[in-house]
């Protein structure tokens, strides 16, 4: 029998069928017996000290469950990379809606009174808002400096080159925060007694990180906790280290009541106003280079504003300062990065991790280095891309074959780029030019997969696969589908391992009572890593049947069958599981920074055309290109959809999405002040993929694709602003406001 | 607020199902079919009429759920995404929509299928512009909606199946 590949081809979502008719069960979607919902009162200041928690009349404050710090029966503190943040402020306050008390009741109404009805009083502290003020160290508000980490890449030596450069040209840029913006707010179960130990069901990416987080909150052994994922609506990151602490919540709550089931599911403007949102970040550049347009040495200064606690902010910075280079052949690289701390809720993964900003600000300074050398931005970089054998600003050879400029014609063909840009100058420039400017710019840039680094020798993932009698395989992994496909990619790399039928696979739901820790569901690791693992886990089986004497070199499904069906009769379970292992000849070194920081690179070409009214000051994407070569595509639908996803957020984060802030509280936090980009906004976003094949990447050679999308829109649309209106913008998102200041100071 | 209110009597059909409900007046229609009917397919996403997650028919018409006090349905017809595939089979839509790749994360999915539907309804051809503007009430994070326009113009293209 010859069953047909799966990959390449646009099989069926595995879950797909109850999507669309609404059977798909979200945390919000189940009920228990008993059930309580529970409620978070938090700070109304930024920074001060609590002096009184009171609670007003007219409550029945003897039906409510009521925690504090002083309940926690662990450690105050959730679990992630340092233990500086609390579950529940105790003695101070260092944000805005830092979390203070817990309330739970049956009736969410009266729930939502009492919230209302509890008086907290603080006393002030003064507070910072900006990584300006931060840096400046106006307070010190963390530790001996405001510092959460800093790094240092050195390549070469760039203190050396700044005599021999024709030109030198500096820039500085700046990203505004993102909100993450998934349809889902963040939400949770849990049930939590000192008998049986702490379950939470809930709406996230990390199942293992909430595991990890609930160990310490509760000072219990890891088999008294269990959390599970259900249906997630949609992550982005958000929902990479939140849940872990409104998991702590509910469960605290759940404990407190003597073990009912607490329910909270934030609505949307406490998840606005309370949870991650992307690093606000600021870069400056300084480039050295020839007169015939050699980059002879860069110096970056890249700054990320980590809000109130160190959260995940160490690593954002590391993948941003690691990217912040970009796909250049530099001999002399200085980076210098620093992720700091202010008095806003602590900023989190989002989608690219810290890279979508350290990119928009080389891509839009390399535009202004083509310039000043008198080149165009394409033959600019044509003549600094990185090839194979040359070395990243970590040092890193790059081993595989790269083809910059290969990516550079196949979107210029796509979009007429070059007769475009002629076009829209002459245009522009003609007298009696309407009000509307066009224009068109591009982006070059790369994305690694995976942690970084050391990272997943640290994570020694581990995925297993398990069959039935009836030959059915369940694949038994912590990644989760949050809507990027997980479920259907996975069954594809395993039913094509073992040649079988895909509809035989399916995932367990991550559940840590149920499945290995396969490393969380982040930096595009789930195709290339944990797909890899999956791979093998499958092929696991095949190999224990065939040891067994059960099943021949060629089978089809009906031997493949009955060789489970005698094995598990013979044997019992017939399960394999497989861990992660670092491909050979893979070097890091932690304290220079200095090494292989990623297993493979995603690398990308993205061209966007924009119309700039110069009446209204609406700018509109009216076309956009995506090329980009990330090995092999494992299911073309699913990855085109992580692009075009992935790009409207890019466009959204450059035009369209504006954190108000006001003494360090977002207050646009609804989603009618907070506009992310509508069906009606968004311009044709068009896909094209090259495949080169990476060798130690599962189901032929896949890489990872999830961030690479956000990384290059905001730049690209910046540069080709600069085209349509001759201003050359530094900051993002770039509202009307801005524009028309732009455009009023260069009239 | 709805705590301390007295509950009245409400009649409506919910996807076809004559229902008889004792509710509070100002409970929003969001509320009654997800936690009274348990018919949990229409999300919410924002609570405040902008999302489109909570998007369902009333008497043929498409409304914000969340907006809607239940007591404006007694008598009326009320579709949820639960009252759009057949006994057996999906609707042309939904069937499109696994195949166009017009779901990822799932939770604006309900919303966004009624909204293509009441598009097609009304437009059984629609153009580019009509389908980016039917759609642009309902709000999608993951997609960037070009599989869900995708998935429009597929079922459309089967012709003589019912959307």
């Amino acid at each position: 029998m010859q069953t047909e590949e799966t990959v390449g081809k646009p099989v069926p979502r595995k879950e797909g069928r109850s999507k669309v008719t609404g059977a798909a069960r979200y945390v919000d979607d189940l009920s228990m017996p008993g059930m309580l919902h529970g409620a978070t009162v938090r700070s109304p200041v930024a920074r001060g000290r609590i002096r009184s928690v009171t609670f007003d009349d007219g409550i029945p404050w003897d039906e409510f469950v009521v925690v504090t710090a002083k309940d926690i029966p662990g450690e105050n503190a959730v679990a992630l990379i340092l233990l500086d943040q609390p579950y529940l402020a105790d003695d101070f306050v260092n944000h805005a809606e830092e979390p203070i008390l817990l309330l739970a009741h049956e009736d969410k109404h009266l729930l939502e009174r009492a919230r209302r009805a509890v008086r907290i009083e603080i006393e002030p502290l003064p507070a910072i808002f900006t990584l300006e003020d931060s840096l400046a160290q106006t307070e010190i508000i963390w530790g001996e400096d405001n510092v959460f980490k800093s790094y240092l890449v050195d390549k070469g030596n760039v203190d050396e080159v700044w005599p021999q450069a024709d030109l030198i040209v500096e820039g500085e840029y700046s990203t505004g925060a993102q909100e993450q913006l998934y349809i889902e707010t963040n939400g949770v179960i849990a049930v939590a007694n000192p008998a049986e130990g702490v379950t939470v069901w809930g709406s996230m990416q990390c199942p293992y990180y909430v595991h990890k987080a609930l160990l310490k909150l509760f000072a219990l052994p890891p088999e008294l906790v269990r959390v599970v994922q259900c249906e997630t609506g949609g992550g982005f990151g958000g929902k990479e280290e939140y849940p872990s602490m409104i998991g702590g919540h509910a469960a605290l709550l759940s404990l407190k009541s003597g073990g009912r089931p607490v329910k909270i599911i934030y609505d949307r403007a406490e998840d606005m106003a309370a949870t991650t949102k992307r690093h606000p970040s600021r870069t400056h550049h300084r480039t050295a280079v020839t007169r015939d347009g050699r980059l002879l040495g860069m110096e970056i200064e890249f700054v990320v504003d980590g809000g109130a606690y160190a959260t995940l902010s160490a690593v954002v910075l590391s993948r941003g300062t690691i990217h912040a280079a970009g796909p250049y052949n530099c001999p002399n690289v200085r980076i210098r990065s620093r992720a700091v701390a202010t008095n806003v809720p602590p900023h989190g993964a989002f989608r690219g991790f810290g890279a979508p900003q350290s990119i928009f600000a080389l891509e839009r300074h390399l535009d202004k280095v083509a310039q000043a050398v008198g080149l165009s931005p394409e033959e600019f970089r044509q003549r600094n891309f990185i090839r194979e054998g040359e070395t990243t600003a970590t040092g890193q050879v790059i081993r595989e074959p790269v083809d910059m400029a290969g990516l550079v014609a196949r979107a210029f063909e796509l979009t007429d780029y070059q007769a475009k840009r002629e076009r829209f100058a002459c245009e522009n420039r003609e007298a009696g030019a309407g009000r509307v400017k066009r224009g068109i710019g591009f982006a070059s840039f790369m994305h690694g997969a995976g942690f970084t680094g050391s990272g997943e020798d640290y994570l020694k993932s581990v995925v297993g696969a398990e069959a039935d009698r009836e030959g059915r395989v369940r694949i038994l992994a912590a990644s989760t589908e949050i809507g990027q496909g997980t479920y259907t990619i996975f069954a594809q790399i395993a039913s094509d391992a073992l040649k079988l039928d895909y509809d035989l696979f399916e995932m367990a739901q991550p559940d840590t009572g149920n499945v290995p820790d396969s490393g969380p569901t982040v930096a595009s690791r789930t195709c290339m890593i944990v797909g890899k693992l999956v791979e093998s886990a499958a092929l696991g089986l095949r190999q224990t049947l065939q040891t067994a004497g059960l099943l021949a070199d060629e089978y089809n499904v009906a031997e493949w069958r009955e060789a489970c069906q005698r094995y598990i009769e013979q044997y019992g379970a017939l399960k394999s599981f497989s861990q992660y292992k670092p491909p050979p000849g893979v070097r890091w070194d932690d304290e220079k920074y200095e090494g292989d920081a990623y297993g493979a690179y995603a690398w990308a070409v993205y061209v966007a055309e924009v119309s700039v009214d110069t009446l209204t000051y609406e700018t509109r994407v009216e076309d956009f290109v995506a090329v980009q070569e990330v090995g092999k595509v494992v299911h073309p639908v699913l990855a085109a959809g992580q692009i075009e996803g992935g790009v409207a957020q890019a466009i959204g984060f450059t035009l369209y999405e504006n954190v108000v802030w006001r003494d360090g509280r977002m207050v646009n936090n609804g989603m009618t002040n907070y506009v992310i980009p509508t069906s009606a906004d968004l311009p044709s976003i068009r896909v094209h993929f090259e495949e080169q094949p990476y060798q130690h990447g599962p189901a032929g050679g896949a890489k990872g694709i999830g961030e690479l999308p956000m990384d290059g829109g905001a730049p690209a649309i910046l540069n080709a602003i600069e085209h349509a209106t001759g201003i050359s913008f530094t900051h993002v998102p770039l509202m009307p406001e801005a524009l028309m200041r732009g455009l009023s100071e260069n009239a | 607020m709805t705590d301390g209110a007295v509950k009245v009597e409400l009649s409506c059909t919910v996807n076809g199902t004559s229902q008889t409900l004792r509710v509070h007046p100002l409970a929003r229609l969001l509320d009654v079919l997800r936690e009274d009917l348990r018919l949990t397919g229409t999300k919410e996403g924002c609570g405040e009429g902008e999302c489109g997650a909570c998007s369902v028919f009333v008497d043929g018409e498409l409304v914000n759920s969340c907006l809607v006090p239940v007591l404006q349905v007694a008598g009326a017809q009320v579709t949820t995404i639960e009252g759009v595939a057949g006994e057996a089979e999906l609707s042309a839509v939904q069937q499109a929509f696994i195949e166009c790749g017009g779901a990822q994360c799932g939770i604006c999915t309900p919303g966004m299928i009624l909204a293509a539907v009441n598009l097609l309804a009304h437009t059984p051809q629609p153009t580019d512009a009509d389908i980016r503007h039917g759609l642009a009430g309902n709000l999608c994070r993951c997609t960037g909606y070009m599989k869900i326009f995708a998935a429009v113009v597929r079922a459309c293209e089967r012709a003589g199946v019912k959307a």
